[in-house]
């Protein structure tokens, strides 16, 4: 018994130390490691090795060439583009905080039925396709379009008003497509903030306005800045709705690589658009980042 | 700073269907530190939001002085708060949040850093201004919370459950440290808290809340000794409650049954509500453990009631007997005697008789 015990133990050690866990809380490196592999794969696979692909087309051709990056920096065309896609995706994140803060500062507070009615209008546009939603937007806005139909009916315009294919038409679709996502950061943030803190500063003299001003938004910056960020960088990234409701005109960095790849065929070009798109949101995020963490100290205290 | 009363006249406030406070009525002295007593979802809590301005009664009128603030909102009612949780602004430092009352009453800003210092010295946390909330012990950031309360000098200071997230030995060196800047300052405070201890101690009146409704008013003496309702009896302090049959009374005294050979006479008829009761009716009798008395079996004289010593304790400074009473069922009688006497010869499993001093029972209806 004694020596089949010895034998028998030190020969499950090292599978045991290898899978096993010193504390039970922790799972082990090698476990650990396991558990993950299928993300990996699927990253290396499926991320970066198309993603290096495409950079590695738009530098050689065969041979080392910058040709493609001085394309995209020479041509008006293209500036313009990459410009007109910040600028919107600036303006798409502005107005979705807007929109988005009240609606947020409504579900945190509201204590009843009311917040879960708030909630499911959050929710519901963030489960349906954003084509649907795009779509959605089409039947709305088109030349007898519900809304034309509803103006011309009301006698408030004679002629059907130009909605569609408009750069509003694309900030109203990106800003309602994108709103959950600054809704949802801003709102865990909000909800984190306890009752008696607008109580007591209320309770010191504030009006409501100076609560919100002095209390509410400086608590509620970690959560405005982390909604900002997610809106701003999908914004910049976005395709099926500008291409849906802006129309050929409305010209935006994804439509515009799309354009590239699929129906001119030009893959080095289409890849050097995307790396510039892809370094100057890593730039953004960056940045963005440095911000936060200023911002960290409001965060104390929880 | 003086301080101003608080008149509350049939103040009722329901949360749906559940009233909450009903139709309450107290006068708070002017500089007189009162609390509200009282279980949880007694309403005491209610009742401070309602002087606060965060909940607005359904009926009656709240006055602060001779100013009717009923319909004022919370930020024009000039009160000070101390919330349970403290409820500092954790993005703002010591000396910001003490300033934050002053800077909404557009006090000028040299006068803002002078009464802000004074207050942090009044709480003893000077030289702390520049910190962050966070970097506070929980007894710390109490203090600035009554520091913050207190810098605009309010005539009334309202503070709900203050201490309760503080552990003891802290929670009554606070207590007493509350104490003195009340009677430093003369303001008025209403105290809300569950601990009866706590409301005994630091408090000039009690006013006992029991389902929503006002119990008992008085000071810490008045409700310990003369209890008006069974609920006060038993939430103030230890009390005995042992089941009687009502036989009648007299002028000065109530005569009750308790068993087959023992009668009793207490002096004061009934307390609570003022029912005549039928003979034969249901009583409970109610008695303090350092009211009661044990003696060897057979040497108690008539008033006593035989029993089993169930436990005995030793607490230090007393003793406590468990005493089980022959032939009735239901909780062991506390019974708190000194430790240096003869009780405390008396061991677990030694029959007794307990004796009764009638002077010392409140007669309660029973049922």
């Amino acid at each position: 018994m004694a020596v089949v015990l010895e034998t028998a133990q030190p020969r499950r050690a090292p599978l045991a130390r290898l899978f096993g866990s010193a504390s039970g809380r922790q799972y082990s490196p090698a476990l650990s490691l396991l558990l993950v592999t299928p993300l990996i794969i699927l990253l290396v696979f499926g991320f970066f090795y198309p993603v290096g692909r495409m950079l590695f087309n738009s530098l050689f051709d065969p041979g080392f060439t910058l040709d493609n990056y001085i394309r995209i920096f020479t041509e008006p065309l293209y500036l313009r583009v990459l410009w007109r896609t910040f600028e919107v995706a600036f303006y798409v994140t502005v107005s979705a905080l807007l929109v988005g803060y009240p609606v947020a500062y409504a579900m945190a507070r509201l204590k009843t039925r009311w917040a879960l009615v708030v909630a499911a209008c959050v929710l519901i546009p963030l489960w349906t396709s954003v084509l649907v939603r795009s779509y959605a937007w089409i039947i709305l806005l088109q030349r007898h379009g519900i809304l034309n139909d509803l103006l011309i009916g009301l006698g408030v315009t004679s002629e059907p008003l130009r909605m569609i294919y408009t750069e509003g038409a694309v900030y109203l679709a990106m800003t309602h497509v994108l709103l959950p996502f600054m809704i949802l950061p801003l709102f865990s943030v909000l909800k984190t903030i306890p009752d008696e803190l607008p109580r007591a500063a209320l309770n010191l003299g504030a009006g409501p306005v100076t609560v919100f001003v002095k209390v509410i938004v400086p608590l509620s910056l970690p959560g405005v800045f982390a909604g900002t960020l997610l809106t701003f960088i999908l914004a910049l990234g976005f395709y099926i709705t500008p291409a849906l409701v802006g129309g050929p005109q409305i010209l935006m960095m994804a439509t515009l690589i799309g354009q590239q790849a699929t129906m001119l065929l030009d893959w080095p070009f289409a890849g050097a658009l995307a790396t510039v798109l892809l370094i100057l949101t890593l730039l953004l995020a960056f940045a963005f980042r440095r911000v936060l963490a200023f911002s960290k100290g409001f965060q104390g205290g929880h | 700073m003086k301080g101003a009363s608080v008149t509350i006249a049939g103040v009722g406030k329901s949360f749906g269907k559940v009233a909450a406070v009903r139709d309450v009525s107290l006068d708070v002295r002017a500089g007189e530190f009162l609390s509200l007593l009282g279980p949880s979802g007694s309403g005491k809590t209610t009742l401070l939001m309602m002087i606060a301005g965060f909940e607005m009664p359904d009926g009656g009128t709240i006055r602060i002085g001779a100013r009717d603030v009923t319909q004022v909102p919370p930020n024009k009612r000039d009160v000070g708060m101390v919330f349970q949780k403290y409820a500092l602004f954790p993005h703002m430092t010591v000396a910001d949040n003490i300033a934050f009352p002053l800077k909404m009453r557009k006090v000028a800003r040299a006068e803002i850093a002078r009464r802000a210092a004074e207050a942090l010295a009044l709480v003893r946390l000077d030289g702390y201004g520049a910190r962050m909330p966070a970097q506070l012990s929980g007894g710390q950031q109490q203090r600035v919370a009554v520091a913050r309360a207190l810098v605009f000098e309010p005539p009334v200071l309202l503070m709900d459950e203050p201490l309760g997230a503080l552990d003891k030995k802290l929670r009554e060196q606070m207590q007493i440290e509350i104490k003195r800047i009340q009677e430093q300052l003369g303001v008025t405070v209403v105290y809300v808290t569950h601990d009866q201890e706590e409301a005994m101690t630091m408090s000039d009146r009690v006013a006992a809340m029991n389902e929503g409704g006002l119990a008992q008013i008085g000071t810490p003496g008045d409700l310990y000794l003369r209890p008006n309702s069974a609920f006060v009896a038993d939430f103030i302090g230890k009390m005995n409650f042992v089941e009687a049959e009502y036989l009648g009374s007299d002028d000065a005294h109530a005569v009750v049954r308790l068993g087959e050979r023992t009668t009793l006479h207490t002096p004061r008829g009934l307390n609570g509500s003022a029912a005549l009761l039928a003979a034969g009716a249901p009583v409970r009798l109610a008695v303090r453990p350092e009211r009661l008395r044990l003696a060897a079996r057979g040497a108690g004289g008539d008033g006593a009631i035989p029993g089993t010593v169930e436990e005995a304790i030793f607490v230090g400074s007393f003793r406590v007997f468990l005493v089980g009473l022959d032939g009735r069922a239901g909780e062991p009688v506390h019974v708190q005697s000194p430790a240096d006497t003869a009780q405390a010869a008396f061991a677990k499993g030694d029959p007794i008789d307990l004796v009764l001093d009638g002077a010392a029972v409140h007669l309660f209806p029973g049922g």
